[in-house]
């Protein structure tokens, strides 16, 4: 039992470190390391063109996307040397943000399902970042039940025409107002069960009658938008897998969400424990209070357990092993966390805790931006509530919902009680 | 990184699991719960044969000299069968004193035994509720005799050799060694939460006691040591918290209401789900403990400390939801719910409390943290 790494890891580290350290955009280290939380990368300037620009960066010298295949725009590199560069790259891999969907998520699903010439053509640019992509599934009537969407793809000409009509609105989609391409998930069948009825696309953003409004969220930022569509054709040669295959070509795209490792989530408390020793609540600083430090007890343990369960599974990466189920837990432990850290740090404020003031105790206001932003954390990329559900089912064992709607066309689902 | 068990210590766990399953299943613990013996003096001689209770003690003294790793995969095993054996006494805490505070000739005399398992071990330290204190401490011990009253002490009844803080001429806390079996020794079983883990009263009257470790260096001694035990506690509450989540996911596929496997309901399902998330970062944790005592890190104080406080709140969130989920039933004493419950109440106080150990977890953070701005 060790941490240490295998002298190909530690000499690979030693390049990556050394890379990042001559060409990393240091000006803006201050600023990144204080960005998180719900809090703007970048507080002065662009940080979509500070983004590109360190993509084309990497993309140009071999060190973007590097578990990718080399004619693709990647390195062909293992998966543990993906997590060293994770490490190595640190607070520069904030401005990774806009790629995380489209380098993620959905070039996997490019890579299972488009056709080889597409794969040419999009992946290399997708990895350098001069493309940026969202994906577009959610809708306002299909959110965790995802399979319950309703935007329609019809084919135009019949059963072998060679355009596709999209109508319909997706939600929630992040930087659908910077992205170039999108892929969606459409109801192809609606007479048919709702899993079975449905086919994947990918498209131009900029094709006509795609209009993208961002939506305002409770901390005042837009993330996500809201994404109409009103006649937007679409050639046949976009359609990723066959025709009612769409939910098995989203669940690459899901599981590949969820497979991602890193050295732990955040969830605030290194920032607490910060706060805790320096602020004076009136009876001494509050890291001397004994309720405060059973708190934050607690919240230590879990930051601990998740950062030790992250390596457990980088472990098994390293032997050249799949990692276990442990990582599932990740987002469902540092979602409760944020958002608990961020309403304990305001108690301990007291009354000027309602303030959202950088001149404020609570270093930057970074508490208060927490607590608007950590709502969202629950919910995003999967609730909590699915979160539980695929644990109890796919890690433990037990048996699947019992579900009112199973095996009935989808056209003739319930919406609404009489 | 290789932040796991290598190939031969999960092979000892394997071996280890086996074993107990079949020299310790129900029947065996429910002999201990229901009957009159305070241990399974059967078992604890097996697993002193196969050389479990000897893994980390060195071989110059008796054991095995494996190492760390493998008692801690014993431990987590041990755990797991809620086995009804004087283990974190004997060796998790006696033994460990031993090889931290005592004399070479002490080592030679005592540590084969604890290794062979004839003679079992205990600390004797509490004296009074609350938490431990030099002030809490009223037992004295001068010119070799040692008298003052001990309870709760763990296996106390069944120990051949106390380990005993006291008083000394001078008032400072010391530890000394004093032969259970002797003369000026009364001891007496006291009902307790957990009847598989014997707790007594001891009383000492000018009982014979040679000093163990610096004097007045006792309750420094025993912090140091209770960091080493902690981690191998951790991992047997790991152990019992892992079987209680499996026996409530076990149930919750058998149990039909509803017309339907209760488990495929979701308030079943995601207290199941919260149970392995408590559980999955207690293991994490440990792991972090076991690393830290395995290789002598300078972090084991919060290594162990961040153990401990995760594995005693996975073992109790797992052991009272097991019975949450078996209903009715799991208040039963035929079912075996109420093992794991006790248990994990038990362990949670056996090396201090929660409380206790959150208020050391922070203090050694904040040490940490210091020592990591100073360098």
């Amino acid at each position: 039992m060790n941490f240490d790494d295998t002298p190909e890891e530690a000499r690979f580290r030693a390049e990556a470190r050394a890379w990042i350290q001559a060409h990393a955009p240091k000006h803006l280290l201050p600023e990144l390391e204080l960005a998180g939380f719900g809090q703007p990368a970048l507080r002065s300037g662009d940080v979509i063109a500070a983004s590109k620009a360190w993509q084309k960066t990497k993309a140009d010298a071999g060190w973007a996307c590097l578990h990718w295949p080399v004619e693709y725009g990647g390195r062909g590199a293992s998966p543990i040397e993906r997590v060293i560069w994770q490490q190595e790259e640190g607070p520069y891999a904030k401005l990774a943000g806009i790629f995380i969907i489209g380098q993620g998520m959905i070039a996997p699903t490019l890579m299972a399902y488009a056709a080889e010439p597409h794969k040419r053509r999009y992946l290399p640019p997708l990895a350098s970042g001069e493309e940026v992509w969202c994906q577009l599934f959610s809708e306002p009537a299909a959110g965790s039940d995802l399979a319950g969407l309703r935007t329609r793809a019809e084919r135009v000409g019949g059963d072998s025409g060679d355009e596709w009509v999209i109508n319909g609105q997706k939600i929630w989609t992040s930087g659908a107002h910077y992205s170039d391409f999108g892929m969606i998930l459409t109801r192809t069948d609606p007479a048919v069960a709702k899993h079975d009825g449905l086919t994947m696309f990918f498209l131009d953003m900029k094709s006509p009658g795609i209009e993208v409004r961002p939506i305002k969220q409770v901390n005042g930022q837009s993330g996500f938008n809201e994404v109409y569509f009103n006649d937007v054709r679409v050639p046949d040669h976009q359609r990723l897998g066959s025709v009612g295959q769409g939910w098995r070509v989203s669940l690459t795209t899901l599981m590949n969400e969820r497979l991602s490792i890193g050295a732990g989530m955040p969830t605030g408390f290194p920032e607490l424990l910060e706060f805790c020793r320096t602020f004076d609540t009136g009876d001494g600083l509050a890291i001397d209070n004994p309720a405060v430090r059973s708190k934050l007890a607690t919240w230590a343990v879990r930051t601990s357990g998740l950062k030790y369960t992250a390596y457990r599974s980088i472990s098994a990466l390293s032997k050249g092993q799949t990692p276990g189920p442990e990582n599932s837990i990740g987002k469902l432990v540092a979602g409760t966390t944020l958002q608990e850290i961020a309403a304990f740090a305001l108690d301990l404020e007291g009354a000027s805790g309602v303030l959202v003031d950088a001149a404020q105790p609570s270093a930057s206001a970074r508490f208060q931006a927490m607590l608007l932003r950590s709502p969202a954390t629950r919910i995003e990329g999967g609730t909590d509530e699915i979160l539980r559900n695929i644990i109890a089912e796919r890690v433990l064992g037990l048996p699947a919902d019992m579900r009112a709607d199973r095996g009935m066309p989808f056209n003739q689902i319930p919406t609404r009680s009489r | 990184m290789d932040f796991d068990f290598s190939p031969e210590q999960q092979q000892l766990k394997d071996q280890a699991r086996r074993f107990l399953a079949d020299r310790c299943d129900r029947t065996a613990v429910r002999a201990v719960l229901d009957g009159p013996q305070s241990y399974d003096a059967k078992l604890w001689q097996g697993l002193a044969d196969q050389g479990y209770l000897g893994a980390a003690i060195p071989e110059a003294y008796g054991g095995l000299g494996a190492g760390y790793l493998e008692l801690c995969v014993i431990a987590e095993e041990l755990g797991r069968a809620v086995a009804p054996v004087p283990f974190s006494s004997s060796i998790g805490i006696a033994a460990e004193l031993l090889l931290n505070a005592g004399t070479e000739a002490q080592k030679q005399r005592w540590l084969p035994a604890l290794a062979n398992g004839k003679t079992i071990a205990t600390l004797a330290l509490a004296e009074r509720p609350g938490r431990v204190t030099a002030a809490s401490i009223e037992t004295r011990a001068e010119h070799g005799r040692l008298s003052g009253r001990k309870l709760p002490v763990a296996d106390g009844d069944i120990a051949h050799l106390a380990i005993v803080a006291a008083r000394d001429a001078v008032g400072a806390v010391s530890l000394h060694l004093v032969d259970l079996t002797g003369a000026g020794v009364q001891r007496e079983v006291l009902p307790s939460i957990d009847p598989t883990r014997s707790q007594a009263r001891i009383d000492f009257t000018q009982a014979e006691a040679e000093p163990l470790g610096a004097p007045g260096a006792g309750l420094a001694i025993i912090d140091a040591v209770f960091d080493r035990a902690a981690v191998l506690m951790a991992f047997e509450q790991v152990g019992g918290a892992d079987q209680a989540l499996q026996a409530a996911c076990d149930y919750a596929q058998e149990r039909f209401a509803f017309g339907r496997p209760i488990g495929s309901l979701q308030a079943i399902k995601h207290m199941l789900a919260d149970m392995y998330v408590s559980a999955t970062l207690a293991r994490s944790n440990a792991y972090y403990g076991a690393w830290a005592l395995s290789t002598g890190s300078a972090e084991l104080p919060e290594a162990a400390a961040t153990a401990r406080v995760s594995a005693t709140q996975a073992y109790q969130h797992c052991a009272r939801n097991n019975i949450q989920v078996h209903g009715g039933m799991g208040f039963t004493w035929e079912f075996d719910c109420h093992l794991h419950y006790r248990r994990a109440n038990l362990l949670a106080l056996a090396l201090g409390s929660l409380s206790t150990w959150e208020d050391r977890l922070i203090d050694r953070l904040v040490r940490a943290q210091d020592a990591r701005r100073a360098a």
